[in-house]
């Protein structure tokens, strides 16, 4: 693209040259026109569906949250920030938000140093390691539905796979209703959610490891470094990146977490387990309070946005760089 | 969580979408104008009958009346009930209905009627619709007129396990509250589940707390507090407290908060395989404990709900629904003709028979043969009252918060008085 604004220094002379300048000027500015139509001609389908899709009813739904309104024609009964005011004294929303939180910390504090564990155990030399990075990959390719009907079959109580291989070792007692006891069902939620994408976080860490230069581990080796250290001060730093992309994924999908829930509880048994999205499809679908709904889909849309600008800004910004286009002034 | 990201961040555009789907689906509303040049009148025919044998014995059925009316074309669309609801939604918002389409009567079929595009059958149907099941014509009657008419009708019992009874000691189901409460006790004496529940459904839940409301405060108290938007009756309290009565005893399988109804866990498949003494449900419930369970067979039999002590209501009155038909505004006299044929003798023997819908014209009565099915006929026929299924009568929002509300009382986290109050509130929101 640079070439196009800096003063072509072959061409300067003869245009100088040649009395009516005006030919080769012309013929630049119909290249670039023709350029600009080229790059709008590629970007008008994709825009036009985008803006369709995405983008309009984004607005549309920003709009019907202030709004009392059934989904029946277009919304005309506008209640100011009612939804709002509304969905913030909810204490099912509150809730939502408490678990939403409980969620996220369980997942950074658990689930993705228990798949970092396993992907520097696989990264070693190890009999068979394809197949169980092949098995622990394999739930993640489930689809959410699927694996919420199996495990609502594995947990139910007494009849479950899950008392009977308790049971069998002697560990009876440990069974009891999973997803059927309010104090439990989001810890059984959550050993469903690590079994399912752990090996998705896995497989990103073991990327990750897999650029780690063996020459730095070598040296650190020889400089005396421990096992620990070596971990600590080499590979962890080295893998920060890839850290970092995980981290961001995972809270982004505690926040919008839906089918797995929606298919084992529907986020009871009495709200214990219910996320900001099933809310909205309660609202949205079975209460037809769409305007409600929508208010809860902005909230949604708002935390999700803030975090993911706040992330990029602050923690991702070293990843980024180079790995983006800039529109820096020297282009190079 | 996995780089779930953008397929949420789609659902989410997916559900703003919908809102702007509904007006965009308005648009391709049904051409449903029939009539052509050689005077043959074509009619959309609009069910949610997409099970055999049901779809080809309907389909059967309108070749039959098309085999009677040769200027009549019947035109079957039929749709899943989900997408049908979903699409009827934005018909009715769009101003234009099918000739017939299928109703559960009650809230909907108000709203739409309300629009204006529900045809009165009051008069064009009063010759033939008079010899009908006075129950299964409840749904349809709004405000004294006919907006429907049935073919099926259904109401909510309790379905128990014979053996289990006899096993217990009982020998007589209970007709009071207190009786009932005394089953529940005797059952739990000889350590047998008494109740099977599927609470995270909700809706079966609801049953109960319906059901009571009826006994107590009456089907004239349910109906004022959707019209007052005001469910603080103290009959209504009451209800909730003899729920709560009955959920002190812990009646219910274990893990009955987290239990589906249909699926091989669940309601049905716990009192279909002898796991639990009582199921309180509808007419359909042998088939899909058979089909989720074993079934029970002959050991399976049937008691109305049973009275409170000193209520308003009746043990005759009874809880139920069906689905019925409704005309749009304006619709030719052949649709009219059609229902009439729907609703004929012959055409309801063949429905029992092959179909096993409750029979609507009382003749056909003689195609039943199942005992329980006799039994839930006769309490049907005897009735003296009808409340339709709450979800269906109230608007979607206080039926859903009904559900909601009952379930946080069986799972002990609200009062009887903080269910009539979320109630209440929720229908003033609505």
């Amino acid at each position: 693209m640079t070439s196009t604004f800096l003063p072509d220094k072959r061409t300067g002379p003869d245009v100088a040259r040649t009395s009516p300048a005006a030919k080769p000027a012309r013929g630049r500015a119909r290249r670039r026109l023709l350029n600009w139509l080229t790059a709008v001609g590629f970007q008008v389908p994709a825009l036009v569906l985008f803006i369709g899709l995405v983008i309009l009813p984004m607005l549309f739904a920003l709009y019907a949250a202030f709004f009392r309104w059934g989904g029946f024609g277009m919304p005309s009964d506008y209640t100011g920030t009612d939804n709002f005011t509304r969905l913030f004294q909810d204490d099912v929303f509150l809730g939502d938000l408490w678990r939403c939180g409980v969620l996220i910390v369980l997942s950074l504090a658990l689930q993705l140093p228990f798949a970092l564990a396993m992907a520097v155990a696989l990264n070693q030399r190890l009999r068979g390691r394809a197949v169980y990075r092949m098995l622990f990959f394999a739930p993640y390719v489930l689809s959410e539905a699927i694996t919420g009907v199996l495990f609502s079959m594995i947990f139910a109580p007494d009849d479950g796979l899950a008392d009977h291989v308790l049971g069998s070792i002697g560990l009876g007692g440990i069974g009891g209703e999973w997803f059927a006891d309010p104090s439990y069902v989001m810890a059984t939620l959550f050993l469903v959610m690590t079994w399912k994408y752990f090996g998705f976080h896995m497989m990103l860490y073991l990327a990750g490891l897999q650029s780690v230069p063996a020459e730095l581990t070598e040296a650190a080796l020889i400089d005396g470094a421990g096992p620990w250290q070596r971990f600590r001060n080499v590979t962890l730093p080295l893998l920060a990146p890839t850290l970092r992309i995980s981290v961001f994924l995972s809270v982004i999908g505690s926040i919008q977490l839906f089918d797995l829930v929606w298919v084992i509880t529907q986020g009871g048994p009495d709200h214990h387990s219910e996320t900001m999205a099933v809310t909205m499809f309660q609202y949205g679908f079975k209460r037809y309070q769409v305007g409600y709904a929508s208010a809860i889909s902005v909230v949604m849309f708002g935390i999700c946005l803030v975090f993911a600008l706040a992330y990029q800004r602050f923690v991702l910004r070293r990843d980024l760089e180079g790995a983006t286009t800039t529109m820096r002034g020297d282009g190079k | 969580m996995g780089d779930r990201a953008l397929s949420r961040r789609g659902f989410l555009a997916a559900s703003a979408a919908a809102g702007l789907g509904m007006t965009a689906l308005s648009a391709c509303g049904g051409d449903s104008d029939g009539g052509s040049s050689d005077g043959t009148t074509t009619i959309e025919w609009w069910n949610i009958s997409t099970t055999q044998p049901t779809k080809s014995v309907w389909a059967g059925l309108a070749k039959k009346f098309e085999a009677q009316h040769p200027k009549v074309k019947i035109k079957i669309v039929q749709l899943e009930n989900d997408a049908y609801k979903s699409k009827m939604t934005a018909l009715t918002a769009s101003g234009k209905l099918p000739d017939i389409f299928h109703t559960w009567g009650g809230g909907v079929l108000q709203q739409q009627v309300d629009a204006g595009l529900v045809e009165d059958l009051t008069d064009r149907t009063e010759p033939w619709a008079d010899g009908l099941l006075s129950v299964a014509k409840q749904p349809y009657l709004l405000d004294k007129k006919t907006y429907g008419i049935p073919f099926d009708i259904g109401m909510i019992g309790f379905w128990y396990n014979k053996a289990l009874f006899k096993q217990a000691g009982i020998t007589t189901p209970p007709t009071t509250w207190s009786g009932f409460l005394d089953t529940v006790r005797k059952l739990k004496a000889k350590n047998i589940t008494p109740i099977a529940l599927a609470g995270k459904e909700k809706w079966p839940a609801m049953y109960y707390w319906a059901y009571l409301a009826m006994r107590t405060a009456g089907i004239d108290a349910l109906q004022k507090a959707d019209e007052n938007k005001d469910f603080s009756d103290p009959g209504l309290v009451q209800a909730g407290q003899h729920l709560k009565d009955l959920v002190k005893l812990q009646p219910f399988q274990k893990g009955f908060l987290g239990a589906s109804y249909s699926t091989p866990t669940g309601q049905a498949a716990t009192m279909g395989n002898g796991k639990a003494a009582m199921e309180l449900m509808g007419q359909w419930a042998p088939v899909v404990e058979a089909d989720a369970g074993k079934g029970l067979g002959s050991n399976l039999g049937f008691f109305p709900f049973p009275a409170v002590d000193g209520g308003k209501g009746a043990i005759t009155e009874v809880f139920g629904g069906g689905g019925g038909h409704a005309l749009r505004k304006g619709a030719p006299q052949a649709a009219v003709d059609f229902l009439k044929f729907f609703a004929s003798e012959a055409t309801d023997l063949e429905l029992v028979k092959k179909t096993g819908v409750l029979p609507v014209v009382p003749a056909a009565e003689s195609a039943l043969s199942d005992p329980n099915t006799k039994a839930v006929q006769a309490q049907l026929k005897g009735a003296t009252g009808f409340q339709l299924y709450l979800d269906q009568a109230y608007a979607p929002a206080v039926g859903q918060e009904v559900n909601d509300s009952v379930t946080a009382l069986i799972a002990g986290s609200k009062s009887p008085e903080q269910v009539t109050q979320s109630i209440t509130k929720t229908a003033k929101e609505a």
